[in-house]
């Protein structure tokens, strides 16, 4: 079960013609692939793709319906290889994940598949990670279109047009037997808007209808001598007709006055955020009629010359507008002006910064640079506004505002993994630690400030490879369960059972995808109606061949988990140590429990609500314990005392009671502030008797004790 | 100082009627749940809205925005902007108060066009929780800023309203924001949209409208601004008649010392006994004659405060005597918000070392295990673990009752001669600077606030305390010694691995 259900949008995925849809572009692009005809449809999650995959998810009953195959791949290269039912079959099929790791990670495939081509539409939609909010490295996917040839979109970023770049995208695919990759960027995954439905489509061919009639041509194959014809053919065959197609299809769009000075060339996901300087600059209004010729890349590769150099006659420059680097549009179309010998200047990084993120405020000033220098006087409403002396300038706030970097969520399981790793390293010494991607890698940032390093999904083991041969103390590398399946058994375990690791190994077992938003995996432990779950990871560490594997069933029991770590840092055992901590993500659980429990109390049943509290007398405002957790709900409380100089600990209402923080206390011998309560909600009638009966003696006893004594507050 | 970087922007209506509208939360908050709000509530009443977020890691935890835009529909596809721009934003929602500073820090907050919504409560961040001493950021100077970076301002304690009525802030955001007035849309159109959300609409509501109220009223007092009365002091007859002659002395000390010696008083006589509180009182009033009110009395001031800390030293006697409590009963069983018929199991977890027991014997006893290696070391294999104690439980409470019981003897206790010892070599310490160096004395009063915690944490304060008062021996002498052991008890609260003492030492090892 996913983070978010949509179970109730799905619904909105069977309107009709003539029907407005409403929601996330995310849904809107699942809605375009049905009424598409898409015969089968898979995908890896990872931000800003998450959503599509729970769509896909959450639609199966619609899927089926429809005879769509829905496939939750392993990775991203199992994503683009099932494409490979497109190959010889006219289905067309459709694959999401993120970019442009996930294409890092699909390029293999892709290569495959974009030699030989395909016969159906074959479509990766790829969330590209970059720019505010993004998890990763900031790359472009860009690169992989150009070197493998196939396609890539570019959409304006709303749903009309979003979901017409899916049938864009398809036909695009089909006439020029090339896959394509449909690109949106993180916000244009989430946005909300509309667009006008369309009737859903059966597949012509269904998959399952695909293999009573098997098919096969050795010309599709990607290796010599087909391959060396392939190449041949993407320049001189697919190439020509996909530019021919784009031109006769319009898919990029020429828009504002015919006639201009300048121009501006956009990709077409930079849309909005141009229109919208242009509309500061007084040069566009709301509706999006610009007073500068705009021309659209929906179609960011192939670029259609002929079409690119009819825009560029009679204008003095045109800006490219092409975010990320490098400049591989720009490059591309300085050359095309330079070989057609226009006098047009071609412009973009320079006015425009080279790398990062075109945010709006470099947006605008990039165009008013641009425009200047050609004379367009802007109207910047800087300009004219009248200057308000009476205020005095804001004073700089930046060092009163702290920073708040992401990290593990209140009750989080991996919270005391690395509680006692830290706790470890305080007692053995530090420890050179390799990390993987997941929620596991806020490790690396403060409280724990446990490891330096992240080399791909899965990747964590085998990045600790030049370590494997020990040495003082023993390397630690941490991979999560996601990062596991997705690559990790062999890529990491087997490199290290194969070269005979010396390492340790902590495998986060959190039971889903967390990071991503809760999807199943192999060992979910959830059960899954349409894939198999509950698969062991410790058999599969033992499968490929590690002696040394210790399981832990409950990480917030930190006293075990440190001790398990020393024993695999200390033992004499040869090959790899690997530990498997397993325990539910708590936001997960929380999901699923809390209603369960809810139903439970107002139903009578017995029900045991834990909280953890701290003795504000006791504790003494030393903040230990907050530097092994970093929980959310552990915070501070300044005491009415003026005796007392530091705030103290205190719980907050968040607390989901898992233990940590007592646990911590325990295992570092800090101080005996933290206590449990375990609410018993409808207590059985014995447990009710020795609870009232325990209390009246203890009341009994605090009196006898109080009568004694001065009582003072 | 930094020039606002659109402080020129003039607010003129849109001729288009688009209004657009940001929301920082920290994750978790509830943000995206406020977006759907809003755009539902825009698109119900005649507008065309767009909504977009950054989800992804920032959602744990982390800083995070959403992003509205809205305007009249009048057929046609607006083309909305899926970013907020500094300097185009007519409404900024901050779900936090430093939230609100980051969005004046990156420009969101325009004076003569932005209306803030913000509450007022703090969410700490990580890096503020980590200091050993108080890191907490100051709230004040973002709160001053809000005032004047934005066109209207409406600050509240949000927070507080959403938990005194069971609700949560994105309620009373969306009320604040409907009290603002700042949106086209009657009161009414956003009550209808917390009615459609279907869950918890009776809490949502009453937040949604003490919010209103809030933003329309500005903030009602505090439900808890009047204190309770202080309860009268209980206890035996005579031993009230003992503890006012105790207080009475206290009118003689000048106001200052007046302040903290009456909690101090009170501090010890609880957490000893009467002869106790008046040995207190002994030693205060011995640093009143020795101060004067031409140093406003700091050195007693400092006295009265460190010392009663320094008495009420931490050990296992005051822990089971605060833990078997019948306040402490109750502040717990509050704090879990119990019905009635609900049984509250509680459970301490406690790791009591060798160290503690020791100090638990008898002076005797107790120095010769700690002196020998190997009865310590034996003593602290039997008890070195982490224990769970059920104190609603008669045999853990009996257990805790009767150490707490243990009160009478602890004077007689092998922990309280090293305690004493180490309390008056620096009672001494900072009595002997007095004539030379009055400043450097209160100062090493001031250090005590280092030595806190149990177990390992009360060594590394401890620890931390010799390398001050070191560090003030080797400026001892010097006309600023006073600044360099403020510098040094500075040093050693902010961090706790005890880097930036080690370097503040280091500067005085290369002049002293």
């Amino acid at each position: 079960m996913a983070e978010r259900s949509f179970a109730k949008e799905v619904e909105q995925l069977r309107i009709g013609a003539g029907q407005e849809f409403r929601g996330e572009g995310i849904l809107g692009i699942t809605k375009a692939l049905l009424e598409c005809g898409v015969g089968y449809v898979g995908g890896y999650q990872g931000a800003p793709i998450s959503h599509l995959m729970d769509v896909l998810a959450d639609a199966q009953d619609i899927l089926g319906e429809l005879g769509v195959r829905f496939e939750a791949n392993a990775s991203e290269a199992a994503a683009t290889a099932m494409l490979a039912a497109s190959v010889h079959y006219p289905i067309r099929g459709a694959v999401a994940f993120k970019g442009p790791v996930g294409v890092n990670v699909a390029s293999d495939a892709l290569a495959n598949l974009a030699s030989g081509g395909v016969t159906g539409g074959a479509m990766m939609i790829v969330g590209e990670d970059y720019g505010e909010g993004s998890a990763i490295m900031q790359e472009r996917s860009h690169a992989f279109a150009m070197k493998s040839q196939v396609w890539l979109l570019d959409p304006r970023p709303n749903l009309p047009s979003m979901t017409k770049a899916v049938r864009d995208g398809f036909a695009l695919s089909e006439a020029t037997e090339t896959p394509v990759i449909l690109q949106l960027r993180i916000r244009a995954c989430h946005v909300h808007g509309a667009f006008e439905a369309r009737d859903n489509q059966r597949p012509p061919l269904s998959v399952a209808e695909a293999l009573k009639a098997p098919r096969r041509s050795t010309e599709r194959l990607a290796m010599p001598p087909f391959a060396f014809r392939h190449e041949q053919e993407k320049v001189s065959k697919r190439w020509p007709r996909a530019v021919e197609f784009i031109e006769a299809n319009g898919l990029n769009e020429i828009m504002g006055p015919a006639e201009g000075k300048v121009g501006l060339v956009l990709q077409g996901g930079m849309y909005n955020t141009v229109l919208r300087a242009l509309r500061r600059l007084g040069l566009a209004d709301l509706q999006g009629n610009s007073r500068i010729p705009l021309y659209v890349l929906n179609v960011t590769y192939p670029l259609a010359e002929a079409e690119f150099l009819s825009f560029c006659a009679g204008k003095d420059a045109v800006l490219v507008i092409e975010e990320g680097q490098p400049n591989y549009i720009e490059q591309s179309l300085a050359h095309m002006v330079h070989r057609a010998g226009l006098p047009t200047r071609v412009q973009g990084k320079g006015h425009l910064p080279m790398a990062g993120e075109y945010q709006p405020s470099v947006m605008l000033e990039g165009l008013t640079g641009f425009l200047s220098e050609h004379g367009i006087a802007a109207a910047d409403p800087r300009h004219r506004a009248p200057n308000d002396t009476a205020r005095p300038p804001l004073p700089d706030l930046t060092p009163h505002v702290p920073l708040r970097t992401p990290s593990f969520c209140t009750g989080c399981p991996e919270r005391p993994i690395f509680a006692a790793m830290k706790i470890v390293d305080q007692q053995i010494g530090p420890h050179q630690i390799a990390c993987d991607i997941g929620c596991h890698l806020f490790s690396i940032l403060p409280p724990f400030d446990l490891g330096g390093t992240t080399m791909g999904f899965g990747l964590g083991p085998a990045s600790n490879g030049a370590f494997d041969g020990g040495g003082e103390r023993r390397p630690i590398s941490v991979i999560g369960d996601g990062g596991f399946w997705h690559n990790g058994l062999a890529s990491s375990i087997g490199n290290a059972v194969y070269n005979n690791s010396d390492g340790v190994i902590v495998i986060v077992d959190n039971y889903y995808t967390a990071a991503t938003g809760g999807q199943d995996i192999l060992s979910s432990r959830a059960e899954n109606r349409s894939k198999i779950t509950d698969n062991s990871i410790a058999g599969a560490v033992r499968g490929v061949g590690v002696k040394w594997v210790r399981e832990i069933d409950r990480t917030y029991d930190v006293t075990k988990v440190r001790d398990t770590l020393t024993e695999a840092l200390t033992t004499p055992e040869t090959g790899p140590k690997v530990i498997i901590a397993s325990s539910e993500c708590m936001l997960n659980r929380q999901r699923r429990e809390r209603p369960q429990r809810n139903a439970a109390i107002k139903e009578g049943k017995r029900t045991v609500v834990p909280k953890f509290g701290v003795d504000e007398d006791v504790c003494t405002g030393d903040h230990a314990c907050m530097r092994l957790s970093g929980c959310p709900s552990l915070t501070m409380k300044a005491l009415d005392d003026p005796l007392r100089d530091d705030p103290v600990a205190s719980i907050d209402e968040s607390c989901v009671g898992c233990g940590n923080c007592g646990e911590v206390a325990d295992a570092a011998v800090l101080c005996p502030s933290f206590y449990q309560v375990d609410l018993v909600h409808n207590p059985g009638r014995a447990e009710a008797w020795i609870a009232r009966h325990s209390a009246r003696l203890i009341a009994a006893l605090q009196r006898r004790r109080a009568a004694r004594r001065l009582i003072l507050s | 100082m930094t020039e606002h970087p659109l402080s020129l922007t003039n607010f003129q209506p849109d001729a288009d009627g688009l209004i657009t509208l940001a929301i920082l939360a920290v994750g978790g908050q509830g943000g995206g749940q406020l977006t759907d709000w809003i755009v539902e509530l825009a698109e119900a009443n005649g507008y065309r809205a767009q909504s977009t977020s950054v989800p992804g890691v920032a959602q744990r935890t982390g800083a995070t925005v959403y992003y509205i835009e809205m305007a009249p529909d009048r057929g046609g596809a607006p083309v909305f902007a899926l970013m907020p721009a500094p300097g185009d934003l007519d409404i900024v929602i901050a779900a936090e108060l430093m939230e609100a500073g980051r969005a004046v820090t990156r420009g969101f907050v325009t004076p003569l066009r932005t209306t803030l919504i913000a509450s007022t409560h703090r969410v700490l961040a990580i890096s503020e929780k980590l200091v050993p001493g108080d890191g907490r950021l100051e709230g004040a100077p973002v709160m001053d800023a809000l005032e004047a970076a934005a066109n209207r301002c409406v600050a509240l304690d949000l927070q507080r309203m959403a938990q005194e009525t069971g609700s949560h802030i994105t309620a009373c955001l969306l009320g604040a924001l409907a009290g603002s007035g700042v949106l086209p849309f009657p009161r009414e159109a956003f009550e209808a949209v917390v009615r459609g959300s279907g869950r918890g609409v009776q809490a949502s509501l009453m937040a949604f409208a003490r919010a209103y109220d809030g933003a329309q009223k500005g903030e009602p007092p505090h439900a808890a601004t009047a204190e309770p009365p202080r309860p009268a002091i209980r206890g035996p007859e005579a031993l009230q008649r003992r503890y006012q002659a105790l207080t009475a002395r206290l009118a003689a000390l000048p106001e200052p010392v007046r302040a903290l010696a009456g909690p101090g008083l009170e501090k010890v006589v609880d957490y000893q006994d009467l002869a106790y509180g008046a040995a207190y009182l002994d030693r205060v009033e011995a640093a009143v004659a020795k101060d004067s009110a031409a140093r406003d009395w700091a050195y007693a001031t400092a006295l009265a405060k460190h010392l009663a800390n320094a008495l009420c030293y931490d050990d296992i006697i005051r822990v089971a005597d605060l833990k078997t409590r019948a306040a402490r009963f109750g502040r717990v069983g509050a704090q879990a918000q119990a019905s009635p018929g609900d049984v509250l199991a509680v459970t301490e977890y406690m790791h009591p070392r060798g160290a503690e027991i020791c100090g638990l014997m008898p002076r005797g006893l107790g120095r010769r295990v700690e002196t020998s290696p190997r009865l310590s070391h034996w003593l602290d294999r039997a008890v070195n673990k982490g224990r769970r104690y059920r104190s609603d439980r008669l045999p853990a409470f009996l257990m805790l009752h009767a150490l707490a019981g243990m009160r009478p003897w602890r004077r007689r206790l092998w922990r309280d001669e090293t305690e004493t010892q180490h309390r008056e070599a620096w009672l001494a310490l900072a009595d002997g600077r007095l004539a030379q160096d009055y400043d450097l004395a209160v100062q090493t009063l001031i250090a005590r606030r280092l030595i806190k915690g149990y177990s390992d944490t009360h060594s590394r304060g401890l620890g931390k305390f010799d390398l001050v008062l070191k560090g003030m021996a080797l400026v001892e002498g010097r006309a600023d010694a006073a600044d360099w052991a403020r510098r040094l008890i500075t040093a050693a609260l902010g961090d706790a691995e005890g880097e930036a003492l080690r370097g503040t030492l280091a500067t005085i090892r290369s002049f002293a």
